[in-house]
This record gives C-alpha cells, sequence and structure tokens, in this order.
C-alpha cells in the first residue's frame, strides 16, 4: 500500500528525515512513537503531501507521488493537529464542502450520518465557532473520513480529548479498519497505540530506529521497546 | 471539469461565508465610502476643476477598496490551516487560485457598483459618456488588478506581515493596468470624441490581464507548493 | 572520532581547491574592472569632446546610461536565474540572482540620483515625468519588494521559491511599465525633451560613442566582479551556517 525508499528531508540545512524505509501493508493499523523533535510529524505531512521531500520515492497504491498527487490524495484522509474547519460554518456545512470538493455522492445525507455518529447530530447547525475543543476535534474527524479515504494518516488524534471522545475515534478507526482502511498514526499516547494498532515504528532523529508488531494489546511490551531505544541515546 | 468544478465549489464557499459574517464587504464599502468623504476634503467638490479627478478618484478607491479585501482572502485560511485542508484535497494549486480570484472579483464588483454611483452623486458628477465604455474599463481593470492581487496575496500571505508586505508587492506591478484605466476612464467620462485612444488603452489593459492572468496560473504551483 | 577528523579534512580541501580557483577569477575580474575603468575615465573626461551647451555636466551621462545598463542586465540576470532556480531548485541559481538584483538596485540608486543631475543641467528641472525615468522608478520599486521578499522569515527554500516567483513577474513587467508610461507621455503631452543628445542634435557624436560603449563595457565587467564577490560571499555565509548547523548537531550527540 505505502512503500517509502530512502527518504529524506532538508530544511535550512537541518536533516529531518535521514532516510527512512518503510513499507506498510494494507489494513494495518501503524503507530509511530518517537521523542519531540524526531520528524514523525514531518514524515506523516510527507504522506499527506503536505511537504515535499528533498530525495527518495514514495508510493502510495502503486502510485508515485509526485505525479499522481491527484489520484493519490483522494486516497488520504489527514487529521492534523489543527481542525482545518471553517469557523463560521457549521459542521454541517463544513463536510458538505469538503465531500464536494473531494467528489462525494449524496454529500449531505453522509455528512449528516457522520455527524450522528461522532454525536453531534444536536449541534448540527451551530457555527463550529462556538464549541469546545474535543467536540471540534470530533468534528474534524468526522471531516478526515468524509470521503472514505483508504488511508488515514492521523497527527497525535488523541491529544486534548476526553474518555468519550477517545472512543468515538477508536471506533471510527476501528470501523474503517474493517473496511480495509490503513491507518498511520502519530502519538505519544502509548496506551492508546497498544490499543488500536498492531505494528508499531519507533522513530528517532529522523531514522526508524525499531519495527515491530503487537498482539493482544501489550502496553507492557511497547513500553519497554521504546525505553529500550530511548535509553540508549542519553 | 474538474479544475472548474473545484474552483466554483471554493468560490462560492468563500462567498457563503462573507454573506454569513459581512465582515470584509462592510469594511471595504464603508472604507470606500471614507475615502470619498476625505476626497472632498481635498478637492471642493463644488469646484469645477474637480471633474478632472473624479477619474483617477474612481481608481483610487478600487485599489484601496480591493486591498482590503485581497489581504483578507489567503490570511483567512490560515484559521485553523484550512488552507492545508485545501492543500491535502484532490485539486490542482491553479484551482485555488481560480476560486480566490473569483470571489475577490465577484465582492470588488458588488463594491464598485455600490461606491462608483455614490462617488457620482456626491461629487454631482453628470454622467454623459458611454456607459457600456465605461462599465468594460471598470470590469477590464478590476480584472488584472484582482487577478495579479490574488496571485500577491497569495505569496504574501507566507509572510507574518503580509498586511504590509501586500501594497509594496501590488502596485509597482500593476502600474501598467493603473495609467490604462486611468486615462482610458479620463477619455469616457469627460472626452468622447478621442475614443480611439481609450481603445487602444483598453487594449493594452486587456493585453496585461491576458498576460499576468496566464503567468499567474502557471507559476501558481510555486507559491502554494509547501 | 578518528574517523571523523579524517572525513572533516577531507571536505576541507575539497572547498580549499574551489577557492583557489574563484579567488583568482575575483582577482582578475578586479585588474580587469580597475584597468577598464581608468580607460573609460580617460575617453570620458580626455578623449570625449565636450558638449557644447551642458559643458562638464554632461559627462555623467556617461555613468548614468552605463549604470542603467548594468542595472536592467542585473535584473535580466535575476529573471534567468529566478527561472532556472524553479526548474532545477539548486541553491546556487537562487543565491545568484540574489546578488544580482542588489546590484541591480544599487546601480538603480545610482540611475536615480545622476538622472536628477543630468536633467537640472540638460532641461533645467530635478524631475522629468520623462518614461524611461519613471520606469526606472518603478523597477527600483519592484526590487525593493523583491529583497523584501527575501526578508521574510522562514526556511531558505520558501523564501527562494517565492523570490523567484516574484523575480520572474516583476521581469516581465518591465517592458509592459515601459509601453505603458511612454504611450501616457507621449499621447496626452506633446513631445517637450528629446531622449537625451541622440534626439537633440541630430545623433551623438562619433567620440562620445566610442566613449560611452567604453564606459558600458567597463561596468559590464563591474557587475561581473560584484556578482562574483557577492556570490562568493553568499557561499561563504552559507557555509558557516552550515559548520554551525554541524557543530551544534556534534554537541547534542
Amino acid at each position: 500500500m505505502i512503500e517509502i525508499k530512502k527518504l529524506t528531508k532538508q530544511a535550512d540545512n537541518k536533516l529531518i528525515l535521514r532516510g527512512v524505509d518503510l513499507s506498510i501493508k494494507k489494513g494495518e493499523t501503524v503507530a509511530i512513537l518517537g521523542p519531540n523533535g524526531a520528524g514523525k510529524s514531518t514524515l506523516l505531512k510527507v504522506l499527506a503531501t503536505l511537504i515535499k521531500p528533498t530525495s527518495g520515492l514514495i508510493k502510495i497504491n502503486g502510485l508515485d507521488l509526485k505525479k499522481d498527487h491527484i489520484e493519490i490524495k483522494k486516497l488520504l484522509g489527514y487529521l492534523p493537529h489543527s481542525s482545518l474547519l471553517y469557523d463560521h460554518y457549521s459542521p454541517l456545512e463544513n463536510l458538505v464542502f469538503f465531500g464536494n470538493i473531494y467528489g462525494v455522492n449524496n454529500v449531505e445525507q453522509k455528512a449528516s450520518k457522520l455527524v450522528k455518529e461522532v454525536g453531534l447530530s444536536f449541534f448540527l447547525n451551530e457555527p463550529v465557532k462556538n464549541f469546545s475543543r474535543g467536540m471540534i476535534q470530533r468534528i474534524a474527524i468526522a471531516r478526515a473520513i468524509i470521503h472514505d479515504p483508504e488511508i488515514l494518516l492521523l497527527d497525535e488524534p488523541h491529544t486534548g480529548l476526553d474518555q468519550g471522545a477517545i472512543s468515538i475515534l477508536n471506533n471510527v478507526i476501528l470501523s474503517m479498519k474493517e473496511k480495509g482502511a490503513t491507518t498511520l498514526m502519530v502519538t505519544h499516547d502509548f496506551k492508546q497505540a497498544a490499543e488500536i494498532c498492531d505494528r508499531i515504528i519507533i522513530v528517532k532523529n529522523g531514522r526508524i530506529v525499531d519495527d515491530f508488531k503487537i498482539e493482544n494489546r501489550n502496553l507492557g511490551f511497547v513500553s519497554e521497546k521504546y525505553g529500550l531505544q530511548m535509553e540508549g541515546v542519553s | 471539469m474538474n479544475l472548474f468544478r473545484t474552483a466554483l465549489l471554493l468560490a462560492k464557499k468563500d462567498l457563503y461565508s462573507e454573506l454569513k459574517t459581512k465582515q470584509i464587504l462592510t469594511t471595504q464599502i464603508i472604507f470606500a465610502g471614507l475615502v470619498i468623504v476625505v476626497f472632498s476634503f481635498a478637492f471642493d467638490p463644488a469646484n469645477n476643476t474637480t471633474k478632472a479627478v473624479i477619474p483617477g478618484v474612481i481608481w483610487v478607491i478600487i485599489v484601496f477598496a480591493g486591498i482590503l479585501g485581497l489581504n483578507r482572502s489567503f490570511i483567512s485560511e490560515q484559521r485553523n490551516d484550512t488552507m492545508q485542508g485545501l492543500l491535502v484535497a484532490p485539486m490542482e494549486s491553479s484551482s485555488i487560485y481560480l476560486g480566490k480570484f473569483l470571489a475577490n472579483f465577484a465582492m470588488m464588483l458588488v463594491v464598485e457598483i455600490v461606491s462608483i454611483p455614490f462617488l457620482f452623486l456626491l461629487f454631482d458628477f453628470k454622467f454623459n459618456g458611454s456607459l457600456g465604455y465605461f462599465v468594460l474599463v471598470i470590469f477590464l481593470g478590476s480584472f488584472g488588478f484582482i487577478a495579479i492581487g490574488t496571485f500577491l496575496a497569495a505569496l504574501a500571505a507566507n509572510s507574518k506581515s503580509s498586511e504590509m508586505l501586500l501594497p509594496l508587492l501590488l502596485f509597482p506591478i500593476t502600474t501598467p493596468i493603473l495609467i490604462g484605466v486611468v486615462q482610458a476612464t479620463k477619455i469616457i467620462l469627460t472626452n468622447m470624441e478621442k475614443l480611439s485612444s481609450a481603445i487602444a488603452w483598453i487594449q493594452l489593459v486587456t493585453a496585461y490581464d491576458v498576460i499576468f492572468f496566464v503567468v499567474c496560473f502557471l507559476l501558481i504551483d510555486y507559491v502554494l507548493e509547501v | 572520532m578518528s574517523m571523523n577528523l579524517e572525513r572533516e579534512k577531507a571536505v576541507l580541501t575539497g572547498t580549499q581547491l574551489s577557492e583557489v580557483k574563484s579567488t583568482n577569477l575575483s582577482k582578475i575580474l578586479f585588474g580587469a574592472t580597475v584597468i577598464s575603468m581608468l580607460i573609460s575615465l580617460y575617453f570620458i573626461f580626455i578623449f570625449a569632446a565636450e558638449e557644447t551647451t551642458m559643458h562638464a555636466a554632461q559627462k555623467i551621462f556617461y555613468f548614468h546610461v552605463s549604470s542603467a545598463w548594468l542595472a536592467f542586465m542585473a535584473f535580466f540576470v535575476t529573471f534567468v536565474f529566478s527561472i532556472l532556480f524553479l526548474i532545477k531548485r539548486k541553491r546556487i541559481f537562487d543565491t545568484y540572482a540574489y546578488v544580482s538584483a542588489e546590484i541591480g538596485i544599487v546601480f538603480t540608486i545610482i540611475v536615480l540620483t545622476t538622472g536628477p543631475i543630468w536633467a537640472k543641467s540638460a532641461w533645467n528641472t530635478w524631475w522629468v515625468w520623462e518614461p524611461r525615468l519613471i520606469t526606472t522608478l518603478i523597477l527600483f520599486f519592484i526590487y525593493i519588494a523583491y529583497i523584501m521578499i527575501r526578508q521574510m522569515d522562514g526556511v531558505w527554500d520558501k523564501k527562494a521559491r517565492l523570490s523567484s516567483v516574484f523575480g520572474i513577474i516583476g521581469f516581465a513587467d518591465v517592458p509592459i511599465v515601459f509601453f505603458a508610461i511612454r504611450w501616457w507621455q507621449t499621447k496626452f503631452h506633446p513631445i517637450v525633451f528629446g531622449d537625451g543628445p541622440s534626439q537633440q542634435g541630430g545623433g551623438i557624436e562619433s567620440s562620445m560613442l566610442v566613449a560611452l560603449l567604453v564606459t558600458i563595457t567597463a561596468f559590464t565587467i563591474l557587475y561581473a566582479y560584484l556578482l562574483n564577490k557577492g556570490v562568493s560571499f553568499e557561499n561563504m555565509k552559507i557555509k558557516v551556517d552550515r559548520y554551525k548547523e554541524k557543530l551544534r548537531e556534534e554537541l547534542e550527540k
């Protein structure tokens, strides 16, 4: 599904990514862990076509990221820190606008269904600017999946969410997984990573230092592996 | 075609959002009104020679009110990083440019429709030129100004002080348009016998519009690239 | 550690070699500039005939025209390197574009100061709304804006990309600006002033023409020297930044 070869990114003499090789199969749920400034978000942004890599090759679904970016963008659902929502618009209007841009059929029905799924159907026509952080994040999740993406790119999706929102988010990810979607998730939350992911990648200093599969939501195993990698540094 | 479909969606989104908040349009129109009032202090409306400055005043209004709108058009996408949302969506960056251009152009036309009659009214200007040509000149001039303005607004939006940067970028580049339209407007409003040279000016402005619209279309990829 | 040292050495010798070459080039250019400037001074002040009405003040004409030529050439170079940068994305192209624009601005300022002096003695007024003068003024504003884009904060490739785009747009604008202004001036005002001596006296005197051509050549060499020097300065800056970054990384390890 996703093939990354020798990916590097340089910004102002500083190498952020120094040769990342990674291949992710369809249907995998992958968590990317690592300390601050390791290049996790950059990796995700490169995949989301928001940052041009300095060198390296990326193939998604067999399509080259440089040439077929329009086709690839249709497959991606991207959820960054910020909500990507228009303040003056209601959830419905936001979702309809983005759905239209992605060319979704029956966009209004689909949008209201999604708003219901994230538990905000009561606020369907309220402007987003009055919402709390948790509510906005829920709409942002709905926005990212309005076009049924095959690949979900999530940048610290659990930050600042309450328990209810976390379980909604996890349900969304799991139901997308059932549909065969691939998920890439940058996170600091080991518990959630162990909960929903079946593969963990640890990034340090712009390189992948560890890559393993986990089973049975083994949180201890993840922490142990992570600790092992980080001890080597200091 | 996909390019135009997404551009129209984007323009619709901007205009609808403007319809909800009425922030930019109101500011632009009030600003235009204030400029007219300031001009009435500077040039005595009762004086007959004032008629000569009317063509210039029209374009001063359009340019300054236009800058206000252009400044907002890309800055407004920085809230909640909605620009990223547009960039990850499956569309060409020229589509974003086209959409923003259409929205800005529509708002500019609204400002003109309101403020120019108001100007004529306050300065007691009797319109005896050709209305068709006048509208054509206003249309072509605004088209070029907004086309290059939208492009440079996208460029300036990368700066923290883009409100200050945009006029500095925009004014020198648009000199040919400003010279052309002011001359053409002057001829059409005051001296219809010289229509042929007004038409020559209109041709110059049209050529500028076409050249820069195409150039902006080709170069916008580099501006919006991240 | 010893491995590291060796690698550093290898890098340094490589750069030293190229530095020797570039200093040679800049020395040659410097010599050529000095010699050609002296020659052009001789031609301007001794060889060329003195203008009958303006006397010595007319001599500024040679510097004025040459500076204008140099500025236009510099902006053209910026335009070419901007296009090259957008295609190839090599930092060196951007450095050339930037340095050339800076040189262009300096000489535009010279044009804009010598212009009024010339105008005062030729037409008895400081500023004439004459097409070339206004075009130069607009050009000055365009490239000041170009420099302002370069002063933005952010990573270098973003600034380089945006300023390249503006460099292209700005230069494409120049002919249209000139055309529009000339048209504006001739359509609505009678031609009061000629476009310099060539139209005033029915042609420039041959000794003056020779002096002018010599000066233009001298200025072109001067431009090459300045460009070379400026680019090597910029490269040094970039290199220092790189070493700083390397040092910082070493410390972090």
